[in-house]
Parts: C-alpha cells; sequence; structure tokens
C-alpha cells in the first residue's frame, strides 16, 4: 500500500518536472524582455537536453556497475549501436542519397517516419504524429538492437570477473567502433562519415504554416524519453529481480546459495542496460544532430563512469544529479577558466583554452580519493524527508 | 620478399615497443592487482617530455631526463592516487586509475594546446638504414636488441636481487608477506619505478617513428600492452613480451594488407578480439597460473 503511494507521488512529481520543463522553454515566447539566460539559444538549454541524455546512461550504468557489481565499460559501443539503429531508420529516404553520396546511396531504402507519412499524410496533424511515431519506434528499435548485441557479447564475457569484464567489454566497444567505420559497410553504415539529417530534438518543436515557432519542445522530448526510463529502471531496481541484482552485488556465492541463478541475472543486467544505454546513444545522436563512430570512444565512458562515481554508486538520483552538476559545470558554468581574462593590464595567470578540464579532472581526482561515497552514496533522495525539514515542527506539548 | 622483410621488421620493433609498456602493467597488476589504466597516459607524458627537453637540451641530457621525471611522475601517482585506496575496494582503485588518466589526458591537453606534436629527430635513432633491400629506421633494427638486453637485467632483477624476491613473495600473497615483514609500500613503489622507467624508454623507441603525439596517444598503445600483458599471462614478464611481440606483429601485417581489402580500421580491433579468445579459452593466460576462488 505504502508503497504504491510512493509510486504515485513519483508519478505526479515526474509530470510536474515535466511541465515546468515545458514552460521553461516557452517562457521567453511569452514574456518578451525576459533575460538572455531564458532565450531558446542559451546555454541553459543546450545543458538541461544533454544533461537528460547523459543521466539515462549515467542510471543505465549505474544498473549494471552499481547495483549488480558488474564492472562493465562498454557503455560507449552499445549507444553507438543506438545511435547508428536511430539515424539509419529515420533518414529521410529523399535524403538518403545526399548523406550516402560517396557510397550512391543507402543500401536499405527505407525511413520508419517515411513509411508513417505514407500511412497518415505529409503534413499538419498527419505529419506530426508520423514523425512522432516514427521517431519513438526507432528509439525502441535502437535500444532492441543494443540489447540484442549485448545479449551475443554477453554469452562469452560475463562469465568473467571485475577487471577482466571490464577490459572485454571495452574491447567489444573498440571492436564494434571498428567495424561501423569499416567502408564495406559503407551503404549502410556511410563508412567513416557521418549520417545525418534524422529528425533532431529540433524538429519536434510545433511550428506554425509560416514556420514560426509556436511551441517549443525541444528540451521536454528528452526529458521525456529519459524520465521514462529512468522510472522503468527504478521500477526493476524495486523489484525482486532488483533485488536479486543487489544480492548478486554483495555476495555473489551468497547469492547463487540461495537459489539465485548467477548468469540468468547478470544477463539480464546488461541486456537491460545496454538496451537503456542504446536509447541513450539514440538521444545522444538527436542531440548533436549526426551519429558518428569516432565520437563513441572509451573517453565516452569513462566520462560516464566518472559521473556514477560523482553521483554515487548505486544510486539512482545520485546519478542523475551528479550529471546535472557535471553537465552545467562542464558546458557552461566553468566555461570562463577557458578564456583569457585581463584585470587593467594584469594577465589572470592559468587561464587559458584547457584549463577547465585540468580543473574539471582534478576536482574528479580529489572526490575519487577523498569522498569515495560521491554525492549520494548509495541512498536516494528522499523528497518526503526533505519536504519535513522544512516544515516548522509540530510544538511540544508539555 | 623485401615487402615481408619490411613488415616483419617494424612489426618486431612494435612488438618490443609494446613489450616495454606491457611490463608496467603486468608487474603492477601482478602485485596490486589493478589495470593501471593511467600506463598508457604515463607513457604519452613522457613522450611529449622528450619533446620538451630536447628543445633546449642536447639528447644526451635530454632522454635520462626523460626518463627520470617519467619515474617520478610514475611514484607520484601511486603515492596520490593508489596508495590512500589500499584498502577499498579494486573496483575504487581502477576508477582512480582512470581519473588519473584522464588528469594526465586534459593536462597535456592544456599544455600542449591540444595540437599534435612532432617528435624531434634523435640522431643515429632516426637514420635510415638498408636492410635485405628495404629502407628502414635504426630505431626498428635497435628495439628488440635493446628490449631484450632490458628484460634480462629486469629478470635478473626479479630472480637474483632481494628486491626481487620481495615482489614474487608480494604478488604470491599480499597479507602473507606483509606478516613476514615486507614492507609492501615501498615494493610496490619499485614496481612503479621499473614500470615507469620502462615506459620512458619505450616512449623515445616508439614516438621516433611516429607522425606526432597527440594528448591520448598513449591511451591505445597502452590497451594493446595490457592485451599482450593479459595474452602471456599476467605476472609473467616472458609471457607479456611474447604477448607483445605477436600483437606488434600481427598489427603490422594487417595494416600491411591490400588496401582494396581495407582492412587497416581493424589493426585495433584486432587486438581486442585476441584479447576476448584468450579470455574466454585460456583465461589465465600463456603462462600465467590458474587462480583458484577459495570460499
Amino acid at each position: 500500500m505504502k508503497q504504491k503511494k510512493k509510486t504515485f507521488q513519483i508519478f505526479i512529481g515526474i509530470t510536474i518536472l515535466l511541465l515546468f520543463v515545458i514552460l521553461l522553454e516557452n517562457l521567453s515566447t511569452f514574456i518578451p524582455g525576459l533575460p538572455q539566460v531564458l532565450s531558446p539559444t542559451s546555454p541553459l538549454f543546450t545543458v538541461l537536453k544533454k544533461a537528460a541524455v547523459y543521466s539515462l546512461v549515467a542510471v543505465s550504468m549505474n544498473l549494471l556497475n552499481g547495483f549488480t557489481g558488474l564492472f562493465s565499460l562498454g557503455q560507449a559501443g552499445f549507444m553507438l549501436l543506438g545511435a547508428y539503429t536511430y539515424a539509419i531508420l529515420t533518414v529521410p529516404t529523399a535524403m538518403k542519397d545526399q548523406v550516402y553520396y560517396l557510397f550512391g546511396g543507402c543500401a536499405f531504402d527505407f525511413s520508419l517516419v517515411d513509411m508513417f507519412k505514407g500511412m497518415f499524410g505529409e503534413s499538419g496533424f498527419g505529419g506530426a504524429i508520423s514523425m512522432i511515431l516514427g521517431s519513438f519506434i526507432a528509439l525502441i528499435l535502437a535500444g532492441c538492437v543494443a540489447g540484442l548485441f549485448s545479449y551475443l557479447i554477453g554469452i562469452p564475457v560475463l562469465r568473467l570477473k571485475s577487471d577482466y569484464l571490464a577490459i572485454a567489454t571495452l574491447g567489444f566497444a573498440e571492436i564494434i567502433r571498428a567495424i561501423f567505420q569499416w567502408q564495406k559497410f559503407g551503404p549502410v553504415t556511410n563508412g567513416a562519415n557521418m549520417i545525418k539529417g534524422f529528425p533532431t530534438f529540433s524538429d519536434f518543436n510545433i511550428t506554425g504554416p509560416s514556420g514560426n515557432v509556436i511551441l517549443r519542445l525541444s528540451t521536454f522530448v528528452p526529458f521525456l524519453v529519459s524520465a521514462v526510463c529512468i522510472l522503468l529502471i527504478v521500477l526493476l531496481i524495486n523489484s525482486s529481480y532488483g533485488r536479486a541484482f543487489k544480492s548478486i552485488r554483495d555476495d555473489e556465492v551468497a547469492a547463487e546459495a540461495m537459489g539465485i541463478s548467477l548468469f540468468k541475472h547478470k544477463m539480464l543486467s546488461f541486456v537491460i542496460s545496454s538496451f537503456f544505454a542504446g536509447i541513450g546513444g539514440a538521444l545522444f545522436a538527436m542531440y548533436v544532430a549526426n551519429a558518428q563512430a569516432k565520437a563513441f570512444t572509451s573517453v565516452m565512458t569513462y566520462e560516464i563512469l566518472l559521473i556514477v562515481v560523482i553521483g554515487g554508486i548505486g544510486s539512482v538520483s545520485g546519478s542523475v544529479l551528479a550529471t546535472f552538476l557535471y553537465v552545467a559545470c562542464s558546458e557552461w558554468w566553468l566555461r570562463f577558466l577557458d578564456t583569457e581574462v585581463y584585470l587593467g593590464s594584469f594577465k589572470v595567470p592559468l587561464l587559458r583554452n584547457g584549463f577547465r578540464m585540468v580543473v574539471f579532472s582534478v576536482v574528479i581526482m580529489v572526490i575519487v580519493l577523498f569522498f569515495s561515497q560521491g554525492i549520494m552514496g548509495n541512498h536516494e533522495i528522499n523528497f518526503g524527508a526533505l519536504l519535513k525539514k522544512f516544515q516548522p515542527k509540530p510544538e511540544r506539548k508539555s | 620478399m623485401e615487402y615481408v622483410i619490411s613488415v616483419l621488421l617494424s612489426g618486431i620493433s612494435v612488438g618490443g615497443q609494446y613489450a616495454l609498456i606491457a611490463i608496467g602493467y603486468t608487474l603492477v597488476y601482478g602485485i596490486l592487482r589493478l589495470i593501471n589504466f593511467a600506463h598508457g597516459d604515463v607513457f604519452m607524458v613522457a613522450g611529449l617530455m622528450g619533446i620538451y627537453f630536447t628543445a633546449t637540451l642536447p639528447f644526451g641530457e635530454a632522454i635520462p631526463l626523460v626518463i627520470i621525471v617519467t619515474v617520478l611522475l610514475g611514484f607520484t601517482i601511486e603515492r596520490a592516487a593508489y596508495k590512500p585506496l589500499r584498502s577499498a575496494p579494486r573496483m575504487s582503485v581502477m576508477i582512480s586509475a582512470i581519473g588519473v588518466s584522464y588528469l594526465l589526458q586534459n593536462t597535456a591537453t592544456y599544455i600542449t594546446g591540444g595540437q599534435p606534436m612532432t617528435y624531434p629527430v634523435i640522431p643515429v635513432l632516426s637514420d635510415t638504414v638498408n636492410v635485405a633491400g628495404t629502407q628502414t629506421k635504426w630505431v626498428v633494427i635497435i628495439t628488440p636488441f635493446l628490449v631484450l638486453v632490458l628484460i634480462f637485467g629486469l629478470t635478473q632483477l626479479i630472480n637474483r636481487t632481494k628486491v626481487g624476491m620481495a615482489m614474487r613473495a608480494v604478488s604470491k600473497d599480499f597479507e602473507t608477506s606483509r606478516l613476514m615483514g615486507i614492507r609492501i609500500n615501498s615494493v610496490i613503489s619499485v614496481t612503479f619505478i621499473i614500470g615507469s622507467a620502462l615506459a620512458a624508454v619505450g616512449s623515445v623507441l616508439f614516438f621516433t617513428n611516429y607522425p606526432a603525439i597527440t594528448p591520448t596517444a598513449g591511451a591505445m598503445p597502452g590497451l594493446k600492452a595490457f592485451v599482450a600483458a593479459v595474452f602471456g599471462g599476467i605476472g609473467s614478464i616472458p609471457g607479456a613480451v611474447l604477448g607483445a611481440f605477436l600483437i606488434g606483429i600481427c598489427e603490422t601485417i594487417i595494416k600491411g594488407l591490400p588496401s582494396s581489402w581495407d582492412v587497416s580500421v581493424f589493426s585495433d580491433a584486432f587486438t581486442f578480439a585476441l584479447l576476448i579468445i584468450i579470455l574466454i579459452f585460456k583465461p589465465q593466460g600463456l603462462f600465467g597460473e590458474a587462480a583458484t576462488d577459495k570460499v
């Protein structure tokens, strides 16, 4: 009963958050003369979009590393699979020749969005429906492809322990990247070149007949997808499967003795984590408006791993919080460190291109060494307790 | 024929350079059970220092200085980033290693301004020589011999000296050797010093034959050297060297295949495929000892 109430509260909370995001990004349209921060080109929205995408990937990595205790470094590889699946399935057929000009057109002349446009019509409401259906189905398929590959990879790899597992998954990610860059697969993957022209976040903005934006939804869409996916992961973690995962993390031998099938549960966690990483990869492709294999290197995996560590290994809300802090710092708040500053004729030392990342990595090292619990440890943010703190204390009856 | 010889020659030399890095991995893993992700970046930093020092100093002073500063760097990393986590779970130490790698790469980007740096032309090493009808650099010829000499010295150190005995004891059983009065921390420091010194030598050899150094130039050779260490059986020096030569030769063969096949993109992926195959069929590597888990 209590659990049901809590789920309902989370549901309400997410709805409020999503409504707030819509309001935030449309505020400048309705009320002119607001500060620059709220204009659609402000870094605020870049940060929000990127952080929404990254938080899904971070939570999916946390499911594997923090809740199941499988130290996997293959996240970038699964993101790549998701990004390419989404891109290949949704590039409009009219664009294919242009995108794949080096290979004389794409091997399969098919686009989900165009397929639905054929059913519901090109423009107006029909166009919107086919756009939404096409890209959302492509997102789900992106997750499925990543999940399928992770199943195949998991069969040999999940027998390995801790650091061997890490290096093997890292290796698989590199192999996937090499395969997608192979020129022989060019008609499908466009070789080492990028795929572009597929629907991105800004295509979800509702425009009027003259092309002016009526309602901005470009930040809302990544928030919606991430929130739904993270909610699903949280439900999984709170289910009996989630408890099995945690018991594997805490003591493999004891878990096996209690009748938990190690391989089955490890595989389940691995496939589900990769499924959501695939969706995250597709969202990332939408965010940067292209899909290119060389973006998904091990550096990306390390970045996400460090976010998970900052947030606390084994805390979903910690991962989300850390992602927003990390992305906001790296894309916005610490940008000033990269520009040379003069106070009068005095040049502030050290400030120069690249200094931001040095400061950043020092902070990360400090967190890893001295605050190994991260922001949240393995606890979750408890909104009920937070609210109680701000409420006046009931007076004691004497 | 000449083509085959040139491919084999450069393969052996690349393999030798990987071997020097791989020893750093295998020694550290043997003792701390830690994949030192930062080792490849230490190698890259040594390469960058080679550029900066040779710009102001003569080669005779610059190269020893590179080795000394790299050793200091390796020692400092161990003391600052790994020692405080000695009793923490293995995963934390590995994350710390990834953090150090991130820090080194970002600092290198900051200092170089992100520009690829070209390695100086070192006399003798960069001169060309004619072997069986193929033009090649002296470094290609010297590397395998230098590697063999260094490894001979290292095995003597490990098998004949007191420090070496301590290292073997610690890698066998961490706790017991501590109870026997071995100073764990100094043994670990020695391990990092040896590993960094060999990586510094490796960087001079590797980058002489390499177009340019970027801040991420160390990551791939580092991972390949680690794969070599796993292939040979982690903790085993001859295994790591053999694995490194094998990977180096296979890699240059793949790169040298006809360009119409267009498989050179797989030269890195091949290494990882090899890793996965060996982990599946012989997880302890060629010469490694099978570990048994006691409950």
